[in-house]
């Protein structure tokens, strides 16, 4: 009999006065009992409605009814099928806007906690399963992948099961990507990338760290070296700012550079050698996950007030709805219909507040949104001492400078077709350095895609 | 991990040192830097290239003992491993068409104008060099120096060894005897690359100056290096480190290296106490 509750079996987190001072994971995951009970909401639909919401399609309904059965490792080699990095998917998806908004128990009621028992089987596997996965047959082909990020690591898995010999270039000292610099600890424990990134190892994936494309080796190099085809999954570049005065104060970071000192760099712990400024009151400028994560990470450095300062309403925040919750638990303020127009300082050039104005809402804009527009009069000073920029970023030009033949849009970002195409012959992109800033598990299909695309291309030269 | 070569302490502060990276060896250019790690804990810090053999596949890195990182670095020897060590990083130095150029160097900064005048010199371009120190037991590359400049000033805060001032009145000297530099390349204390771009300013020499802010990534991720030229924003790492000098906000650029400096006080003494204890 199907568990006809309407609502998803509740998720056990960390109370939100302990972890919002600690950088351990928030959200505990299933039990087994929870996980098979959950399991049991699912109708295991004939038409499967949540499979295409997946970009890299799990077989959803099939994991699902192993985990139904208890065979939890079953239910691993399902997702295994289809996806790279399971444990980490089941944390950082935006399941609500995609697996879970198909299933057709959410029309009255919750949908299935898809992403939920994702997460228990990928956990179950990493925790019981000794099989460490071993090395296909090589075929004698040659790939590069240049990014260790979620989307490079999936083009990596999935080439290196059909036999490529797969090179990876990082940048970083560390493979990872966004899992590692930019989503914090207590969203996705690095041990846990860390353990996805020696899979592709024992696949027989070599990670090269410290390499620059562009610096160090140049895209036509890696071809003289033998490389047949070549991914760039580079991710998503330059921080932007505002260009408002006072943003080159000493206490105005970029998202990327203060979720970098803190989780790549481990900024928070105190035997780490790299700084990051002691605050009080910290307003991150921006509505998105990354400004979710930057100010529940300045609330775990120990500032008493955090902001989220963003210029449209809650309702329009890019964000998701679990990390906006998440933040408000832990004591997060958000000051939505607010604009920054100047950051102050003090004679030291410290940062000492944010001037902002009031907004409100009109008509709707280009992106469907309504667009903000400034209210008269409504300028007011935030007190703050630390101020980050979570706006966005755009791409980074070292590829696209060094490399002839490589057309990019009017962004700057890698033009590519729908198999990840370039416009040279044996270049394949995808993520963020195609698409601008969006999720892990897009970049994670677009890695997928590439792979097979990649496979085709190098078939079809014989 | 990238094996240091060879060791060389240059004087009481400042250290010399050839690590094996060949990749970086064959792209290195002057101007450009590298990131470095010590150890599995330590922060990234970015070096300005100083020399580097395409053959033997090194890299030279000459650097000032001045915080908890170059303690540590400066702490290993030839046959140790730096953790990590990346590069090349930033836009190479413009050299192409030069005839005559100053090249004024600044205390450890004179490690980083090396390279540029050796290249400069042996494209055919006329060097002059002025190199200033605090005194003479801080006094570095003198002969390498010496060996591609057609004129070479040595001055020092204190007149223990050249002349007794500032490179800016070796400059000023030099240019008022008639020299008409198609550059001036000024690479040291961001105070001296102000002043040697005030005083070339006044002459109207286009002035090039290496800048070297805090980083964390090098590839222009985490924007922590920005500095203001010419009223816009720049990033040292992919727009840079070598910028018009006479459009750099150097005030700015001064505070925004000073952000972390107690922590940095309190991390070299720790560095320092470690190492004393060790030694015990």
């Amino acid at each position: 009999m199907p568990n006809m509750s309407l609502k998803k079996n509740e998720m056990p987190v960390q109370d939100p006065n302990v972890r919002n001072k600690n950088f351990q994971e928030v959200a505990l995951g299933y039990t087994e009992d929870q996980t098979v009970d959950e399991a049991n909401r699912c109708l295991s639909c004939k038409n499967k409605p949540c499979v295409g919401g997946c970009p890299v399609s799990i077989d959803i309904p099939e994991f699902i009814s192993k985990i139904k059965e208890k065979d939890f490792e079953g239910a691993y080699q399902i997702i295994a099928k289809s996806s790279s990095l399971p444990a980490v998917c089941g944390r950082v998806c935006p399941q609500e806007t995609q697996c879970e908004s198909k299933c057709v128990r959410g029309i009255k009621g919750e949908p299935v906690g898809i992403g939920r028992l994702e997460r228990f089987v990928a956990d179950w596997h990493n925790a019981n399963s000794t099989e460490a996965p071993s090395a296909p047959a090589k075929n004698g082909h040659k790939c590069a992948i240049i990014g260790a990020g979620p989307s490079g690591l999936t083009c990596a898995g999935d080439l290196a099961k059909m036999g490529y010999d797969v090179t990876v270039f990082e940048a970083l000292h560390l493979a990872g990507g966004v899992l590692v610099y930019g989503i914090p600890e207590f969203r996705l424990p690095k041990s846990i990338v860390q353990h996805e990134v020696d899979n592709l190892k024992a696949l027989g994936v070599k990670v090269e760290t410290n390499v620059v494309i562009g610096r160090t080796i140049e895209i036509d190099e890696l071809f003289e070296q033998g490389y047949e085809a070549i991914f760039i999954g580079s991710g998503a570049g330059l921080p932007n700012f505002m260009n408002i005065p006072g943003e080159n104060l000493k206490g105005v970071y970029s998202a990327n550079e203060f979720l970098t000192r803190v989780n790549l760099m481990k900024a928070y712990k105190p035997d780490s050698d790299t700084p990051i400024k002691k605050n009080t009151n910290v307003a991150v400028v921006g509505g998105g996950n990354v400004a979710m994560d930057a100010a529940r990470c300045a609330k775990r450095l120990g500032a008493d007030n955090v902001y989220i300062v963003y210029r449209r309403g809650e309702e329009e925040m890019p964000a998701r709805n679990e990390e906006i919750e998440h933040a408000k638990e832990e004591g997060i303020i958000f000051k939505t219909l607010n604009n920054p127009v100047e950051i102050l300082g003090n004679e030291h050039k410290f940062v000492t507040g944010m001037k902002c104005v009031e907004m409100e809402l009109g008509e709707p804009d280009a992106s469907g949104r309504r667009r903000p527009i400034v209210k008269e009069g409504s300028e007011f000073t935030l007190d703050v001492d630390c101020v980050v920029m979570s706006i966005g970023t755009s791409p980074n030009p070292l590829i696209r400078n060094t490399t002839k033949g490589l057309d990019t849009n009017k962004h700057g970002c890698f033009i590519a077709d729908e198999n990840g195409q370039t416009s040279r012959e044996g270049v394949f992109a995808g993520g963020d350095a195609v698409t601008g800033a969006a999720t892990v598990i897009l970049a994670m299909g677009a890695g997928k895609t590439a792979a097979k695309a990649m496979d085709e291309y190098i078939k079809s030269k014989g | 991990m990238y094996r240091i070569v060879r060791k060389k302490v240059l004087n009481p502060t400042v250290t010399l040192m050839d690590v094996d990276a060949p990749l970086i060896a064959k792209k290195a250019e002057p101007g450009q830097f590298i990131i470095l790690r010590v150890d599995e804990n330590g922060e990234r810090i970015p070096l300005t290239v100083a020399d580097f053999d395409r053959e033997k596949g090194t890299v030279t890195i000459i650097f000032q003992i001045v915080g908890a990182t170059t303690e540590k670095l400066n702490h290993l020897n030839e046959g140790d491993y730096i953790h990590d060590f990346v590069g090349p990083l930033g836009v190479a130095s413009h050299t192409e068409g030069l005839k005559k150029v100053a090249v004024v160097g600044g205390g450890v900064g004179c490690a980083i104008a090396y390279p540029i005048a050796k290249k400069l010199h042996n494209l055919g371009c006329e060097v002059h060099t002025v190199a200033g120190f605090r005194n003479k037991d801080l006094v570095i590359l003198e002969d390498e120096f010496k060996a591609c400049s057609d004129i070479m000033k040595i001055m020092t805060d204190d007149g223990s060894y050249g002349t007794k001032g500032l490179v800016t009145d070796a400059l000023k000297e030099l240019i008022e005897s008639g020299n008409r530099y198609d550059e001036v390349i000024a690479i040291g204390p961001l105070i001296m690359m102000k002043f040697v771009c005030k005083l070339t300013k006044e002459y109207d020499i286009k002035t090039v100056v290496s800048m070297n802010p805090i980083m964390i990534d090098g590839t222009g991720m985490c924007g922590g290096c920005r500095l203001t030229v010419g009223g816009e924003t720049k990033f040292a790492c992919v727009d840079g480190p070598d910028f018009d000098g006479h459009l750099v906000d150097f005030d700015e650029a001064m505070e925004r290296g000073t952000i972390y400096k107690e922590f940095e006080n309190r991390k070299r003494e720790e560095a320092c106490n470690l190492f004393a204890k060790e030694g015990k």
